[in-house]
């Protein structure tokens, strides 16, 4: 994309960008932090992360105010019009990635049991592919890279498939040792908000997407989270 | 002979539009001042009831073919024209039509508000009286009303109708200049630059009365301001170097144009 006539407007976006770099890379550490203070049990970590959770908040703010003011000053159209919609739409998402690795970092504090090995490996998978995703897509956005993120759109299945397995393993590690309950509860909460990390995520490619073409993504991405119509019976 | 459709067809068509009837249709028009080829192989379909906006970089050709569309371009030395353009299907370059009954059928408001040297009702009666639109005085008041009141003027200047023109703020004879336009009881309104010289007020009370006036007429309407085109008109033509770029959806236009040329320009990148 050439430059703007009056460079300032170049800055505005540029500025946006930056912020949202920022809120990414943030993002990206909270996660990673959040998974390791899970697996294993450090609430030091976890503390961390709740301490750091305020800094995307306020950078979300940024990015809309920034966003707001580049709206009456510019008067953006075309391309530039959807930079700046889809940056408010993608901090969004970083925002709520933030929360949720929160909210799973918080969870640490209350597993107190050792943790079997095999739950862990699930787990601790999922959490490689969500962060894998993350930087992929973060990557994409900084080079307005749509086949990049058409790729990680359709690569949200596999974390869909994994969630859906760990969930039947920890219904049949609760069934088989109702001591374990509380703790594969927190794990299933912990699974599930990393494949609604993977669900934001997928909201970002398709904001790349748009960014390029100005239209949605041609075909409806086949929702794979089954847990919900998963019955007591059919996990066995 | 060739078959001009009637309903709009193109693939710039936007949804919106689809089987509206074309009121002016465009096919290979050049225009040329003298050897300065000003437009290039345009065509274009132009629906009825509608507001379409040229937009472009100056010099690009959208007065030149504004004025191609009432031919006013006749009276300029130099100018030539070839390929069609018809208004409802009749060529109005042939050699049976009347100009001066084409000019009232298809009026123009121009950027500068000009009224005549004479009062605000003399102004706007003025059209209907050489067209002999009306058989009485008491028609002819009639008539002058209902363009002032179309024209958003008429409670305004009710009671100074026997004022000059010229003495009205410079919004308010751009609406005289309208209502003028109206009292000839055209299909088509020409507008080349009409706000350009108004505050943002009167440029906003032009605009509400444009949006009101497409309900009956077919504008086509020349602006500097992508702005204004955006806020008035469902179709957007953008005109680059004497040819004509993109014409569709105003809002697909300003939010993902289909042209390079488009994008560049809407968004302020050209040098
Ligand atoms: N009367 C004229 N004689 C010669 N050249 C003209 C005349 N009017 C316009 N042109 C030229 O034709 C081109 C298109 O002009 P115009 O239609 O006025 O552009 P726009 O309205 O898009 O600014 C320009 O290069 C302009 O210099
Ligand atoms: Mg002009």
């Amino acid at each position: 994309m050439s430059d703007h006539i009056v460079k300032s407007y170049d800055d505005d976006l540029a500025a946006l960008k930056t912020m949202l770099a920022q809120m990414g890379g943030i993002a990206e550490e909270q996660l990673s932090d959040a998974i390791q203070a899970i697996s294993k049990r450090d609430t030091k970590l976890a503390d961390m992360v709740i301490a750091q959770d305020g800094k995307i908040d306020a950078l979300e703010v940024q990015v809309e105010e920034k966003a707001i003011l580049t709206i009456a000053r510019r008067q953006p159209m075309a391309r530039d019009l959807r930079e700046i919609m889809v940056a408010i739409r993608i901090a969004s998402d970083l925002e709520r990635i933030g929360d949720l690795a929160k909210n799973t970092a918080k969870r640490s504090h209350a597993i107190s049991e050792p943790m079997p090995r095999r739950l862990m490996t699930g787990f601790a998978r999922m959490g490689r592919l969500a962060q894998e995703q993350l930087k992929d897509i973060l990557d994409a956005y900084a080079r307005s890279d749509s086949e990049k993120a058409l790729a990680v759109w359709r690569s949200d299945e596999e974390i869909d498939a994994l969630y859906n397995s760990i969930f039947r393993e920890l219904l049949t590690y609760m069934m088989e040792d109702p001591r374990m309950i509380g703790l594969c509860t927190h794990l299933l909460f912990g699974a599930k908000n990393l494949e609604r990390i993977g669900d934001h995520t997928t909201n970002i490619a398709e904001n790349i997407y748009y960014l390029s073409f100005g239209t949605a993504i041609p075909v409806e991405r086949p929702k794979k989270d089954q847990t919900s119509i998963t019955s007591y019976d059919a996990a066995l | 002979m060739n078959m001009i459709p009637q309903t709009i067809q193109t693939p710039t068509t936007p949804d919106i539009l689809a089987g509206k009837p074309v009121k002016i249709l465009a096919r290979n028009v050049d225009i040329h001042y003298g050897d300065k080829h000003a437009i290039k192989n345009l065509s274009i379909d132009i629906p009825d009831r509608a507001v379409s906006s040229f937009i472009g970089p100056s010099g690009c050709g959208k007065s030149t073919f504004l004025r191609a569309i009432n031919r006013m371009n006749d009276t300029i030395p130099g100018c030539r024209i070839a390929g069609d353009i018809t208004l409802d299907g009749q060529n109005i370059y042939d050699r049976a039509i009347d100009v001066v009954q084409l000019r009232a059928k298809v009026g123009m408001v121009f950027q500068k508000p000009n009224p005549f040297p004479k009062s605000v009702f003399e102004n706007v009666a003025y059209g209907p009286r050489i067209h002999g639109l009306a058989s009485n005085k008491t028609e002819l008041e009639e008539i002058v009303v209902a363009s002032l009141r179309k024209a958003g003027l008429f409670e305004e200047v009710k009671d100074r109708l026997d004022h000059p023109g010229t003495g009205l703020s410079g919004g308010q004879q751009q609406r005289l200049c309208i209502a003028r336009a109206i009292a000839v009881n055209p299909e088509v309104i020409l507008m080349d630059e009409p706000c350009s010289a108004l505050d943002p007020i009167a440029t906003a009370r032009i605009e509400e009365l444009i949006d009101e006036l497409r309900q009956n007429f077919c504008i086509v309407i020349v602006t500097h301001s992508m702005q204004q085109a955006a806020r008035v008109s469902q179709l957007t033509a953008f005109f680059h170097l004497g040819t004509l770029v993109e014409f569709g959806d105003t809002g697909k236009v300003f939010t993902a144009p289909r042209d390079k040329r488009t994008q560049d320009y809407i968004t302020g990148r050209f040098g």
